[in-house]
């Protein structure tokens, strides 16, 4: 696999939204709008670059037993660095994701790339793969975020469409998570993947 | 009183499933069967409310008395990985027949995130349940957890009633599998709207 392969393969082939079907929690519950997705999906990516890496380096000598325990100390480190990172410079978005920045650690995705991919492979890999799957996790985020967004609110990334009323409120909150993701995977099922 | 509403409200108003977003991936995992739901929802409540008991106290007797509130993220996962890794061993020896019942299914609660998010919340959030805003009291906190995880238990209940009689029908090839029964989530979420009005 060619290093540009490892950074686009997260954004369709191997989308942990819509293909993998992973890290559904924060999917759900912080795409109230198109920056809030973004947000996430950006601080996600943060964690995945930094313990992909971490844990590529440190592979080698941890002791196979114990790896599991080792590898979510290491995730809840760079969990509680992005944490203090967020509450310095941008404490409006970090006020709004609220607790779905500590539950980075249990996200499955962040986890599964340590054991299918960083503890097997280089440091400068496994940074591209946590690149790529985090970009196509941001960017599924982005999209399904856009998408309730618009429904729900009539605005696009904060910014209004002009001379239109309420959106369906129902879009915004929880309903319309479930529903506008099950109605995008449908789409993504008919005209995206490969069969 | 207060203890009414703050199980009502835990079941029902914030269905921590269907209104606060946690504990998704088993939701979707695991629903296939009535069977296999309602065994993982009896793990994730043993789960919940003893996890929340112990980083209550870890919580308010180590890190807010030493000044190390900024460890809670990464001693609660580790409290609760052991935690569950410990009642894994209690119950092998205890009850094999539950051990091997649950199965699977307990040594994958440490990565729900229902259990790590109400351990968090009832530490740093302040409720209402008919009075002014508060911290929650030990007694409070493993009520909610208590009363959370059962709200976990009726959805995952529900859902996999639903999903069994989903699988029965034919739907169109792009919606089969997960995406319909996210829509399906989504019309019982609706439905659990419904509930917001009364406290």
């Amino acid at each position: 696999m060619t290093k540009l392969q490892l950074i686009t393969k997260g954004l369709v082939k191997d989308n942990p939204t819509f293909v993998l079907l992973l890290g559904m929690c924060p999917t759900l519950a912080t795409t109230t709008s198109a920056i809030n997705g973004l947000s996430m999906g950006l601080a996600t990516l943060f964690v995945l670059v930094l313990s992909n890496m971490a844990i590529s380096a440190l592979a080698p000598v941890v002791p196979d037993k114990v790896h599991i325990p080792v590898y979510i100390v290491v995730i809840a480190t760079f969990v509680t660095v992005l944490q203090f990172l967020m509450q310095a410079f941008v404490p409006g978005i970090y006020a709004t994701l609220g607790l779905f920045i500590p539950l980075i650690v249990v996200n499955c995705i962040v986890l599964g790339r340590a054991e299918a991919f960083a503890n097997k492979n280089g440091i400068v890999d496994s940074a591209l793969d946590g690149l790529g799957v985090g970009l196509g996790f941001t960017l599924s985020l982005t999209v399904l975020g856009a998408v309730r967004e618009i429904l729900g609110g009539l605005s696009v990334f904060g910014w209004k469409i002009p001379g239109t009323g309420d959106g369906m409120l129902a879009f915004v909150m929880a309903p319309g998570a479930f529903l506008c993701l099950g109605y995008l995977m449908v789409l993504f099922n008919k005209f995206v993947a490969k069969k | 009183m207060e203890i009414l509403l703050i199980i009502v409200s835990a079941i029902f108003v914030n269905n921590i499933v269907l209104s606060q977003f946690l504990g998704i991936c088993p939701f979707l995992g695991v629903s296939n069967k009535l069977s296999t739901a309602s065994g993982m929802s009896a793990a994730v409540c043993f789960v919940i409310t003893l996890a929340t008991l112990v980083t209550y106290l870890i919580n308010k007797f180590l890190l807010v008395a030493f000044g190390l509130e900024f460890l809670q993220t990464i001693a609660f996962i580790l409290v609760i990985a052991a935690l569950v890794q410990m009642v894994e061993i209690v119950l092998k020896k205890m009850s094999p027949s539950l051990y091997q019942a649950l199965g699977i299914f307990l040594p994958l609660i440490t990565t729900n995130c229902a259990v790590l998010g109400v351990a968090i919340n009832v530490v740093t959030k302040e409720f209402t349940f008919g009075q002014p805003s508060h911290m929650l009291g030990l007694g409070e906190a493993v009520l909610y957890a208590f009363a959370t995880s059962l709200g976990y238990g009726l959805a995952m209940v529900l859902f996999a009633g639903l999903r069994e009689h989903l699988a029965l029908n034919s739907v169109p090839k792009s919606f089969k599998g997960v995406p319909i029964a996210l829509v399906t989530v989504g019309i019982l979420a609706m439905a659990f709207m419904g509930f917001s009005g009364i406290a």
